[in-house]
């Protein structure tokens, strides 16, 4: 899993079946320190998630199918599993 | 998944046969401000998108679910057509 920082969201009226309900959050993946890292991605919310939230993010496809939707198999590649409270990190660990 | 914006169409004659009646479309990816990010990438469509539109796109063995054939050989296809420009919505201002 990574964390990411939720940035958004993106409304699509044509979309695969298995996406229907969902609701499709832009993240922005960060390091456990907060820094900004990577590609901006999309993930499907499990947990009502909401814009500025820190979120964990599985990017596997059966955990994300099934967290997202209840059920394996569909065409989701991340969804979004927790919203972080905060991260402990050894004073000397800055990465 | 990410955002992307379709660029182009890519046409094969000779393809893989489960590839037989797909479009594949060029993609590229687009940030949270849909500025280009990375390289752009060949998509196998699952929606009927076309060039010049904004969509999301899943990556994995994931992509192949959309098709009835699951052995359809794509490690991208796209998944959903967004609204608008204005249905990406973020906290961020978009310049």
């Amino acid at each position: 899993m990574i964390l990411a920082r939720v940035l958004g969201s993106v409304v699509a009226t044509q979309k695969n079946e298995r996406y229907a309900g969902a609701r499709v959050m832009l993240c922005q993946p960060v390091t456990p320190s907060g820094e900004e890292f990577g590609a901006t991605i999309l993930a499907l919310d499990s947990v009502d998630s909401g814009e500025g939230d820190l979120v964990l993010v599985v990017q596997e496809g059966w955990g994300a199918s099934t967290a997202a939707t209840g059920e394996p198999g569909a065409a989701i590649d991340s969804a979004i599993v927790g919203v972080v409270d905060y991260v402990d990190l050894l004073a000397d660990e800055v990465t | 998944m990410q955002l992307a914006r379709v660029i182009g169409n890519v046409v094969a004659t000779v393809k893989n046969d489960s590839l037989e009646g797909r479009k594949l479309l060029v993609v590229q990816s687009l940030n949270a401000e849909l500025r280009p990010q990375g390289a752009p990438l060949v998509a196998l469509d699952a929606i009927g998108a076309g060039v010049g539109e904004l969509v999301f796109w899943c990556r994995g063995k994931e992509a192949s679910f959309p098709f009835r054939r699951e052995d359809t050989p794509t490690d991208c296809t796209i998944v959903g057509i967004v609204d608008s420009e204005a249905h990406v919505s973020t906290g961020r201002r978009r310049a």
